[in-house]
């Protein structure tokens, strides 16, 4: 029974508790400072937290099964740039955009994405990090761009679970990389996405995409979900080609999205109006779902504030348990809720809470 | 000898004592730190060897404008503060 979820705010990391049937925030680790990223490790039983303090810069804490506290370990960190490099990218972690764990075949293995662009993996639980050069070497590193930061970023990985060497990255703004050796090479793979804020000459570009969010399904895993910066598309082949899915009802912008772990065909979005709006349509929070690949939609509304809310959902900000069934959506206004019947129905847990950045089941 | 005042807000998230060190520059004024708390390194400067963009640094009152060389010399009565920049929220 899925019984803790996790809150990364701007303001701490909150701990979100089921207890006698109801869900309730618990414990506040870091409060005060910037969580921009949480992860929990089911092999494991552990907990990762990356702090983006304001002045002395990103670190990242592990809380271990059964311990009381947290232990500051490793960030990932840039090598010395060389003096004679041309690249006007600075070498240094912005922030942690994403974290995911490594095959259930490879034990403390733990990928980060960063800004401004570099993958780092760790494969003793965080005590170490290494840059993966062949990405961060790639000549078509240099098209990159910012997509909502200044600089690129890396804020999807996702790990296939029959192969732990078969990895894909998505990259906002740098499109869709797979690997097949474990890092030893890259591939863009975002063919089939298009870019509508670009010259028509380019939109077709994969290198050039702006992929928000890409999630998979943990039981099907060939099934990938992309809410993208102009659209909603989805893979049958682990990112090898991309079809736009386009029966999403009130708007095809937005960043969440989230699979059913057992389901490939059913995902879950939280829409905003537009790029240039991003605001609920209608000031109406509402989450999308299909459950039939995309063929068809449902709007669901139920316990979501129907008026006058102006809640935008983050890449991160929307979540589902390995039940299938509890989903957890948080804003940037600092709204939760939850769902315990697939969005059908929603509670609010807080409508007072900081900015959230990520949320995840443990 | 020269002396490092770091702000308590630091003793938050790692050791950060005071330093008396013999040092002739910043940058060596930091080094010593380091060695008694190597975390501190992670804290101050980024890992390109630059200040963090908001920590701020005086030297006797006066403000370290050189984020980069960090080659201030410091004397044996110099007081070095480093301090949180507001400018870091």
């Amino acid at each position: 029974m899925t019984e803790r979820a996790w809150i990364a705010s701007r303001k701490g990391l909150f701990e979100l508790l089921q207890q006698n049937g109801r869900w309730t925030l618990g414990p506040i680790a870091f409060l005060g400072e910037p969580v921009s990223m949480v992860l929990a490790d089911p092999r494991d039983g552990a907990v990762y937290a990356a702090l983006n303090l304001g002045h002395f810069g990103v670190k990242l804490h592990r809380k271990d099964a059964g311990a009381a506290q947290w232990t500051e370990i490793a960030a990932p960190a840039y090598p010395r740039k060389p003096e004679d490099c041309a690249d006007p990218v600075d070498w240094t972690v912005r922030f942690i955009w994403s974290l995911a764990c490594g095959g259930a075949d490879e034990p403390g293995v733990i990928w980060a994405g960063t800004l401004p662009g570099g993958l780092f993996r760790s494969t003793d639980r965080g005590a170490s990090w290494t840059l993966m050069h062949s990405l961060w070497d790639a000549p078509e590193r240099s098209e990159w761009f910012g997509g909502g930061y200044d600089v690129p970023g890396i804020h999807s990985i996702c790990v296939d679970p029959r192969d732990s060497r078969h990895v894909l990255v998505g990259i906002s703004c740098g499109g869709a990389w797979v690997t097949h050796d474990g890092g030893a090479s890259w591939t863009l793979s975002a063919r089939g996405m298009r870019a509508n804020y670009l010259p028509p000459e380019r939109g077709d570009d994969q290198n050039v995409q702006d992929p928000h969010r890409i999630v998979g399904a943990r039981d099907t895993p060939d099934q990938l979900w992309c809410q993208h910066h102009n659209g909603i598309w989805r893979s049958a082949n682990f990112g090898a080609d991309w079809q736009e899915v386009s029966a999403a009802p009130l708007s095809n912008f937005g960043f969440a999205v989230a699979v059913h772990p057992a389901d490939g065909n059913t995902a879950w979005f939280a829409p905003a109006l537009a790029d240039q709006t991003r605001i609920p349509t209608d000031a109406a929070l509402t989450v999308t779902r299909t459950t039939d690949g995309g063929r068809s939609f449902t709007a669901l509304r139920a316990g979501l504030p129907q008026q006058h809310c102006y809640d935008l959902v983050y890449r991160h900000g929307l979540a589902v348990a390995d039940d299938g069934r509890t989903l957890l959506m948080a804003s940037t206004t600092g709204g939760v809720w939850l769902s315990e019947n697939g969005g059908d129905s929603w509670r609010t847990i807080s409508s007072s809470m900081p900015p959230v950045y990520a949320v995840c089941f443990q | 000898m020269a002396t490092l005042i770091f702000t308590p807000q630091l003793a938050r998230f790692t050791a950060a004592p005071l330093v008396h060190t013999d040092a002739l520059t910043l940058r060596a004024g930091l080094e010593a730190a380091f060695l008694g708390n190597p975390r501190l390194r992670a804290y101050l400067l980024d890992e390109q060897g630059c200040l963090r963009p908001n920590v701020a640094i005086f030297i006797d009152g006066h403000a370290v404008r050189d984020h980069v060389r960090l080659d201030t010399p410091l004397t044996a009565h110099s007081k070095v503060h480093i301090l949180q920049a507001l400018s870091g929220g």
